[in-house]
C-alpha cells in the first residue's frame, strides 16, 4: 500500500459507508463520548416523542416534526463528519491488513523450520526469511543481510538493506525480502506490531483524546451547561411577562422551541467537528509518511520551540562535494584537474563522483575507460586513508595518483622520498578553518595539490530556517564537526545555534537543558545512541530505517527516514491546532445571530399591541419571514453549517509558516468575523427559500 | 449635555488614569515585602499581628492551605456578625435602642459584608446599632477587601512563579493589605470627606420640628469613617438607607468625586500592581484598558439613553430619583462606576435610570463585575475571561494555550468554567424562581418588566457581590434575605475556589519563554478580542432574560407605555 494516495473529499464508496457509520454512531454510548452532540440527541428525542404523542392525541404539529428532523440531521451529520475522518484512514489500513493475514512465517524452533501463522508469533521468537518471504513481525535482524522492499509501509519502491548489528537492524512485519537470507528475533507480542499499531491508529479506533481536545471538550461542555441554564430558567421569565402582557399562560414556550434554542447556541458546529479534527491530524501525517503512536504527539508537535536538527542529512546534502582546485607551485591547476579526476573515476562514494563532476564542469575533462588507461583501481583503506589509480603509462613505469587526507598522503610521500610543501600545509589549515574538508592529491613523490571538499547547505533550506525564526521556532545544529567547521556550517544555513563536537549524550543534555527553560524540544534520529535522546524530546521523530530501539523510543516514525520532514511534522501539528481554534472561535461567534433569530420570533406575542405584534419583534433586525420560520431557519443553517464545514475539518484551515500575530489576525478576520457575520446571510438565506 | 458636564467626565477619567499608575506602584512594593513609606508608620502593628495570631510571616503555604485559612478566616468573621446582630440589643453603643435583628435578616447582612457585597436588605440608620455598625460591619469592609486581594495575589505568584505549589501566605497577604492600602487610603478620605460636612460623632438621633411644624429625626454617628472604606473597599454598604444620595454621606460635589473616584481607585490600580507583579506593566495596562473601554461604552449609553428624549413625558433628562445636586452625568458616572465595579453604593436610585441606562447597570454585573470589579475580585474575574480567551483564541496561532508562558489545559479551563457557572447559576435559577413563585413576586413594587428587572437585579448583584439595588424589591423577606444571602456566598466562593485552584496548578507548570510564535496578550488585538469574549460568553447567556426586562421596557417605552 502507498500511504501517500490522496483519497478524494468525495469518494463515493467513502461517502456511502460513513453514511451508513453515522446512523450506526447513533448507538447512545458511542454518542455520550460527545456531550454538546449527546445533548442534541437528547433533544431529538424528547422532541421526537412529543411529535409522536402530540399525533396520537389528534394534535399533529408538522413544526415540532421539522424540528426533530432537523435536530435528527445535526447528530447524524456530526456523526457523519467522524465517520468520514475514520474512514479516510481505514481506507489506507486495508491493504495493510492484508498483509498481516496472510502471512506465513519460517519459525526456528531449536535447529528445526517450522510453518505458522505470523499472528501466532510471540516476542523472542526466531525466524528465517529469504528472497521473496514477507517478514512475519516487526524485529530485530540477529544474522544476515538483506535487500527489504519496504513499498508496504512507505511507498518507497527502492529496497533498503537491512543487517545485523548497526543502525539498520530494524525490520518491519509485511515488508518483503528481496534478496539473501536473514535470522529475525520477533520484538513485538502478537496485535501489537507496527502495522497493528498503524492500523488502529489510522482507524481511529483506539483514538484517545488528546490532552488539548480534553480541556476543549470541557470548555464546550461548560458552554453548554451555560447556555441549558438560560435556556431552562427562561419559561420562567416567559410565564412572568405572559402574565404581565395579559396573556394565558398556556401560550409558554413549548418544549420543542426550547430544545431548537438550546441547540442553537450551544456549541456544536466544534462539538461536531472536534474529532473529525483530529483523527485527520493522523491522516495527514500519514500522507507526509509520518506514523504517530498518538494524537498528544501531533499536539505537541505544534508546540515545539526548538529542533535539534543533525547537520548531515538534514541541513547539509548528505556529503561533502569538491568545489574547488587548487594547484602546487609548479603544478597547473588543470593538472591537478586530470589526476585527480584519474584517480576518482573509479571511486564510488559521493565525494569522488563530486571531483568528476567537478573536474568536466571547470575544465571539461571527460570520462575516460579505466581499462584503456591500464589503469587499475585502489580502493580506500582504513590502513591508507587514501584511494587512487596505479597507471601503466607507455615506457613502463607505473604511476601512483593518491588521494587523501593530508595526513595519509604526507606518508605516502616521504614513503616515496618526496617532499611535502609549506604551502599546502598553509592550505590544508586554512581550508579546515574555513569548515572544509581538504583533500590532498599526489603523483609518486609529488604534490600536485589539494582539493577543496565542502559540505554543501541543502537548497532553501536557509529559507525554511527563517521560516521557523518567523513562528518562533529555534533551532539548532547538532554535529561532530570541530567548533570552527561547524560554525562555518551554521552561519550558511543561517540556524540559531549549533552543538560541535556533539556525543550522543550531549544531545540529550542539552534536551533536558532546554525543557528545563520551559521549551518543548523537537528532534529526529535514527540510531541506538539516539533514543534515550528521542525519549526526552517532546517530539522524538525515529527514523524508519533505523534500530528497533530507536522506534522505540520515539513518539513519531518517519517512514520515509528524511530528517527534513521534522519540520513538516511542525507544520501539521500547528495546522490541527490552528483548525480547531479557528472552528471554536467559529462557533461560538455564531450564537449572535441565532439570538436575533430566536428571540424575537419567541417573544413576538408579549406585551403586544391590537395588532398582535410585540415590541421585541423590532429585534427581528434580519427581518425573517415568521416566527416559526425563523426558528426552523436557526436550527437549519446550525445542522448544515456542520456539513460545510467537514471538508475544512478534514483538510484544515491554510496554514503559512508566519508569527503568530499575522496568523492570529488573519485567523480571526476569518472565522470570527465572518463567524458573526455568516449566519446572519445562511439563516436569512434558509428564512427566505422556507416562505417561498 | 453640556461642555462643563463633559469636561467633569474628563476630569473623572483622568485622575483615575493618572492615580492609577502611582496607587498600582505603591501597591505592588508592599504585596512584594520590598520598602515603602508605610513601613515605619504601620510596621510594628504588622509584627505585633502576626505574632498576636501566631502565624510565621515567612512561611508560604499550598493553594489549598490557602483556600481553608480564608475560609476560616470568612466563616469566623461571618459567625461575628451574624450573633452581633442577633443581641445588638444588650450590646453596647446603641443610643437608638434598636432590637434585635430578625434572624434571616442578620444572616443576609452577615453574608453580604463578608462576601463584600453589602447588599443591604434593612435600612441601616433604624436596623443596625452603632456598635454592628463598627465592630460588625465596617470591619468586614476592610477585610472582605483584603480576602478580594489575598485572593488575587495569590493567583499572581501561581501565574508568575514557576514549578513551585507554595502561593505565598494567606494571613500575610491579608495583613499587609488592610494595614498599608486600604486603612492609609481610608483615613485619607474618611478626613477629606469630613472636611467636605459629612457627619462623623457618636450622637444619639436628635428629633426637630421642622419648618413646617412636622417631626423629623435627623439620624447622625460616625457616618465618614464607614463611608471611606466603602468606597474604597468596593464595599457599598451605605451608613444611612439612601447611601450616597444622602446628604450627610455625600455633601458636595467635591465630594461626590472623590467617592466616585474611590470607587475605581483600588481596583483600577490593581491593574497595574499585576502587571508590576506578573513582570509586565504591559500586561496590566492590557487589562486596564479592556476594562476602561467596557466602562466608557457603557457610561456613553447611559448617557444617550438618559439626555435623550423621553417618549412619554417628552421632554429631555428626567430628573426624578436622581439627585438634583449633582445632575445625571454625575449619578451615571456614578451608577456605571458603581456596578463596573462591584460596590453597590448609589447616589441616585437605579430603579429610576431608564431602561436602558438600568440595562447597562446590569450587564456590568452580569458580566461577572470584572470590569474593575470588586477590589481584588474584579482583577481576579477578569483573569478568569483572559484564560478563556487565550484558551478559545490562542489555538488559532497554532499551539495549544498559554498565557504568560503557562500552558492552559483542561484543569484550568475546568475551573474557570465553573468560576464562570457559579454567579449565572445564581443570576439565572433564583431569579427564574423568584418570578414564579408567591414568595418572590409579593415583594415587587412594580409591574410589566420591570417588576422582572428588579429580580434580576437583585440577584445580578447578590451574585456579582456588587450589592446595589433596584430600588423597587421589598427584599427584607424570609425568601430573599436566604435566597440572596445563598446566592452572594456561591458568587463569591463560587469563584474564589476555582481562582485558587487555578493559581495552584499554574504555580506547579514551567513558565515557556517568550517567542514569536506565542500569541500575544499584550496588544490591542488582544484587548479587542477580551472583550469580543466577555460579551459573547459572560453576556450572550443573559441575552434571553434581559430582553424581557430592560430591552423590552425601553422598546415600549419608546412606544409611549410605562410601568
Amino acid at each position: 500500500m502507498s500511504t501517500k494516495q490522496n483519497i478524494s473529499l468525495f469518494d463515493k464508496a467513502l461517502l456511502l459507508q460513513a453514511t451508513k457509520d453515522s446512523v450506526i454512531k447513533l448507538n447512545p454510548v458511542a454518542l455520550i463520548k460527545n456531550p454538546v452532540i449527546f445533548i442534541v440527541g437528547l433533544g431529538a428525542v424528547l422532541t421526537t416523542v412529543i411529535v409522536i404523542t402530540g399525533g396520537l392525541q389528534g394534535n399533529f404539529s408538522s413544526f415540532n416534526l421539522q424540528i426533530a428532523i432537523w435536530l435528527w440531521f445535526t447528530v447524524l451529520f456530526a456523526n457523519f463528519s467522524e465517520a468520514i475522518a475514520e474512514g479516510r484512514g481505514k481506507a489506507q489500513a486495508e491493504s495493510l491488513k492484508k498483509n498481516r493475514t496472510q502471512t506465513k512465517a519460517r519459525k526456528l524452533v531449536g535447529k528445526q523450520e517450522v510453518s505458522v501463522f505470523a499472528p501466532e508469533l510471540k516476542k523472542g521468537d526466531i525466524v528465517i526469511c529469504e528472497a521473496g518471504d514477507v517478514i512475519p513481525s516487526d524485529g530485530e535482524v540477529i544474522e544476515g543481510i538483506a535487500s527489504v522492499d519496504e513499498s508496504a509501509i512507505t511507498g518507497e519502491s527502492a529496497p533498503v538493506i537491512r543487517e545485523s548489528g548497526g543502525d539498520r537492524s530494524a525490520v518491519t512485519g509485511g515488508t518483503k525480502v528481496i534478496s539473501d537470507r536473514i535470522l529475525i528475533s520477533i520484538t513485538s507480542e502478537p496485535g501489537n506490531t507496527f502495522i497493528d499499531r498503524m492500523i488502529a491508529l489510522v482507524e481511529g479506533a483506539k483514538r484517545q483524546k488528546t490532552p488539548n481536545e480534553i480541556a476543549l471538550s470541557i470548555l464546550l461542555s461548560g458552554l453548554s451547561i451555560i447556555f441549558l441554564l438560560a435556556v431552562v430558567t427562561l419559561p420562567a421569565f416567559f410565564g412572568y411577562s405572559l402574565s404581565a402582557s395579559g396573556l394565558p399562560g398556556s401560550e409558554n414556550l413549548t418544549l420543542p422551541v426550547l430544545v431548537a434554542l438550546l441547540v442553537c447556541l450551544i456549541p456544536t458546529t466544534i462539538g461536531g467537528l472536534l474529532s473529525a479534527i483530529g483523527i485527520s491530524g493522523m491522516d495527514r501525517l500519514l500522507q507526509r509518511n509520518v506514523i504517530a503512536t498518538s494524537g498528544r504527539a501531533i499536539e505537541a508537535a505544534g508546540d515545539v520551540d526548538v529542533l535539534l536538527l543533525d547537520k548531515t542529512g538534514t541541513i547539509t546534502l548528505g556529503n561533502r562535494m569538491a568545489t574547488n582546485f587548487i594547484p602546487a607551485d609548479g603544478v597547473t591547476v588543470e593538472e591537478l584537474a586530470d589526476a585527480a579526476q584519474l584517480s576518482s573515476l573509479s571511486d564510488e562514494t559521493p565525494e569522488g563522483r563530486s571531483i568528476v563532476v567537478l573536474a568536466k564542469e571547470k575544465f571539461n575533462i571527460r570520462g575516460r575507460d579505466i581499462t584503456n588507461l591500464h589503469a587499475t583501481f585502489i580502493p580506500f583503506t582504513a590502513q591508507s586513508r587514501m584511494s587512487g589509480v596505479d597507471l601503466s603509462s607507455k615506457d613502463g613505469k607505473t604511476h601512483q595518483i593518491r588521494k587523501g587526507s593530508s595526513e595519509a598522503i604526507r606518508t605516502f610521500i616521504h614513503n616515496n622520498n618526496g617532499f611535502f610543501p609549506q604551502k599546502i600545509k598553509d592550505i590544508v589549515t586554512e581550508l579546515a578553518r574555513q569548515g572544509a574538508t581538504p583533500l590532498v592529491v599526489a603523483e609518486d613523490d609529488k604534490v600536485l595539490g589539494v582539493v577543496h571538499l565542502k559540505d554543501i547547505v541543502k537548497g532553501g533550506i536557509k529559507q525554511r530556517f527563517s521560516e521557523l525564526r518567523k513562528m518562533g521556532i529555534k533551532t539548532v545544529m547538532i554535529t561532530g564537526d570541530n567548533p570552527l567547521t561547524a560554525a562555518a556550517i551554521a552561519a550558511e544555513a543561517g540556524v540559531d545555534d549549533f552543538m560541535a563536537e556533539a556525543k550522543p549524550e550531549d544531545k540529550l543534555q542539552r534536551i533536558r537543558e532546554e525543557q528545563a527553560n520551559g521549551h518543548l524540544v523537537g528532534m529526529i534520529g535514527d540510531g541506538t545512541n539516539d533514543a534515550p535522546a528521542l525519549a526526552q524530546a517532546d517530539i522524538g521523530i525515529a527514523m524508519n530505517s533505523g534500530t528497533q530501539a530507536a522506534r522505540e523510543a520515539g513518539n513519531m516514525v518517519d517512514l520515509d527516514s528524511n530528517p527534513t520532514k521534522l519540520i513538516e511534522v511542525v507544520e501539521v501539528g500547528k495546522q490541527l491546532l490552528m483548525t480547531r481554534g479557528a472552528l471554536t472561535t467559529f462557533s461560538i461567534a455564531n450564537d449572535v445571530a441565532k439570538y436575533f433569530a430566536i428571540i424575537p420570533a419567541i417573544a413576538v406575542s408579549l406585551y403586544a399591541g391590537s395588532n398582535g405584534v410585540g415590541p421585541l419583534s423590532a429585534l427581528n433586525i434580519m427581518h425573517l419571514g415568521s416566527p416559526q420560520s425563523a426558528i426552523l431557519s436557526a436550527i437549519i443553517f446550525n445542522a448544515l453549517i456542520i456539513v460545510m464545514l467537514i471538508p475544512l475539518a478534514l483538510k484544515g484551515v491554510r496554514y503559512r509558516p508566519v508569527s503568530a500575530n499575522v496568523a492570529l489576525t488573519r485567523n480571526l478576520f476569518i472565522y470570527g468575523l465572518g463567524g458573526i457575520i455568516a449566519p446572519f446571510i445562511g439563516i436569512k438565506l434558509i428564512d427566505l427559500l422556507i416562505n417561498l | 449635555m453640556t461642555i462643563l458636564e463633559i469636561i467633569q467626565i474628563l476630569i473623572f477619567f483622568s485622575l483615575l488614569i493618572g492615580l492609577t499608575p502611582i496607587l498600582g506602584k505603591y501597591m505592588a512594593n508592599v504585596f512584594t515585602g520590598n520598602r515603602h513609606f508605610m513601613l515605619p508608620v504601620f510596621g510594628w502593628l504588622e509584627r505585633l499581628a502576626y505574632r498576636f495570631i501566631k502565624v510565621d510571616p515567612n512561611e508560604e503555604t499550598n493553594w489549598k492551605s490557602y483556600a481553608f485559612g480564608l475560609l476560616m478566616f470568612n466563616l469566623t468573621g461571618f459567625l461575628f456578625v451574624f450573633l452581633i446582630q442577633l443581641f445588638q440589643a444588650v450590646l453596647p453603643l446603641n443610643p437608638a435602642h434598636l432590637s434585635n435583628v430578625s434572624w434571616h435578616s442578620a444572616f443576609n447582612t452577615a453574608v453580604s459584608f463578608m462576601t463584600n457585597t453589602n447588599w443591604q436588605g434593612y435600612a441601616g440608620e433604624t436596623t443596625l446599632s452603632y456598635f454592628v455598625q463598627m465592630v460588625g460591619l465596617t470591619v468586614q469592609n476592610f477585610v472582605s477587601a483584603a480576602t478580594g486581594i489575598a485572593v488575587l495575589l495569590a493567583l499572581i505568584k501561581g501565574i508568575s512563579r514557576k514549578t513551585t505549589d507554595k502561593l505565598g501566605n494567606f494571613w500575610v497577604d491579608l495583613t499587609r493589605s488592610t494595614l498599608y492600602v486600604l486603612l492609609p487610603l481610608s483615613i485619607v478620605l474618611a478626613v477629606l470627606l469630613v472636611g467636605q460636612g459629612v457627619v462623623q460623632n457618636f450622637n444619639s438621633y436628635e428629633t426637630i420640628q421642622t419648618l413646617q411644624g412636622a417631626e423629623q429625626v435627623i439620624p447622625s454617628g460616625p457616618a465618614a469613617s464607614q463611608i471611606a472604606i466603602k468606597q474604597m473597599g468596593t464595599n457599598g454598604g451605605g451608613f444611612f438607607n439612601a447611601n450616597s444620595a444622602h446628604p450627610f454621606e455625600n455633601p458636595t460635589p467635591f465630594s461626590n468625586l472623590l467617592e466616585m473616584l474611590a470607587i475605581l481607585l483600588i481596583p483600577a490600580s490593581l491593574t497595574f500592581t499585576y502587571g508590576k507583579m506578573v513582570g509586565s506593566t504591559r500586561q496590566g495596562w492590557t487589562i486596564f484598558t479592556a476594562m476602561i473601554i467596557l466602562l466608557i461604552s457603557g457610561l456613553a449609553i447611559s448617557l444617550y439613553a438618559e439626555y435623550a428624549s423621553n417618549p412619554v413625558f417628552g421632554h429631555l433628562s428626567l430628573m426624578e430619583g436622581k439627585e438634583t445636586r449633582f445632575g445625571i452625568t454625575n449619578s451615571l458616572i456614578w451608577s456605571t462606576s458603581t456596578t463596573a465595579a462591584s460596590n453597590g453604593s448609589v447616589n441616585a436610585m437605579h430603579d429610576s435610570l431608564s431602561p436602558l441606562s438600568g440595562m447597562i447597570a446590569m450587564i456590568n454585573i452580569m458580566l461577572g463585575e470584572v470590569v474593575f470589579g470588586g477590589v481584588g475580585a474584579g482583577l481576579y474575574g477578569m483573569v478568569i475571561f483572559v484564560i478563556l480567551t487565550v484558551f478559545i483564541a490562542g489555538l488559532m496561532v497554532g499551539r495549544t494555550p498559554e498565557y504568560m508562558g503557562k500552558k492552559i489545559e483542561a484543569f484550568e479551563v475546568k475551573m474557570a468554567i465553573i468560576a464562570v457557572l457559579a454567579p449565572s447559576f445564581v443570576i439565572l435559577i433564583f431569579s427564574a424562581w423568584a418570578s414564579v413563585s408567591q414568595m418572590g413576586l409579593s415583594s415587587l413594587n412594580n409591574s410589566g418588566p420591570h417588576g422582572f428587572s428588579e429580580i434580576l437585579y437583585a440577584f445580578s448583584s447578590a451574585a456579582g457581590n456588587n450589592g446595589s439595588a433596584f430600588a423597587g424589591l421589598n427584599a427584607n423577606t424570609v425568601f430573599y434575605n436566604l435566597t440572596l444571602g445563598i446566592g452572594m456566598l456561591i458568587g463569591r466562593f463560587g469563584v474564589i475556589i476555582p481562582v485558587l485552584a487555578i493559581a495552584g496548578s499554574m504555580g506547579r507548570k514551567k513558565i515557556t519563554p517568550l517567542s514569536a510564535g506565542t500569541f500575544r496578550t499584550d496588544n490591542w488585538l488582544f484587548i479587542g478580542l477580551l472583550i469580543g469574549v466577555i460579551l459573547i460568553v459572560g453576556g450572550l447567556t443573559f441575552f434571553p432574560a434581559l430582553s424581557l426586562g430592560p430591552i423590552v421596557e425601553q422598546l415600549l417605552l419608546n412606544n409611549g407605555i410605562t410601568f
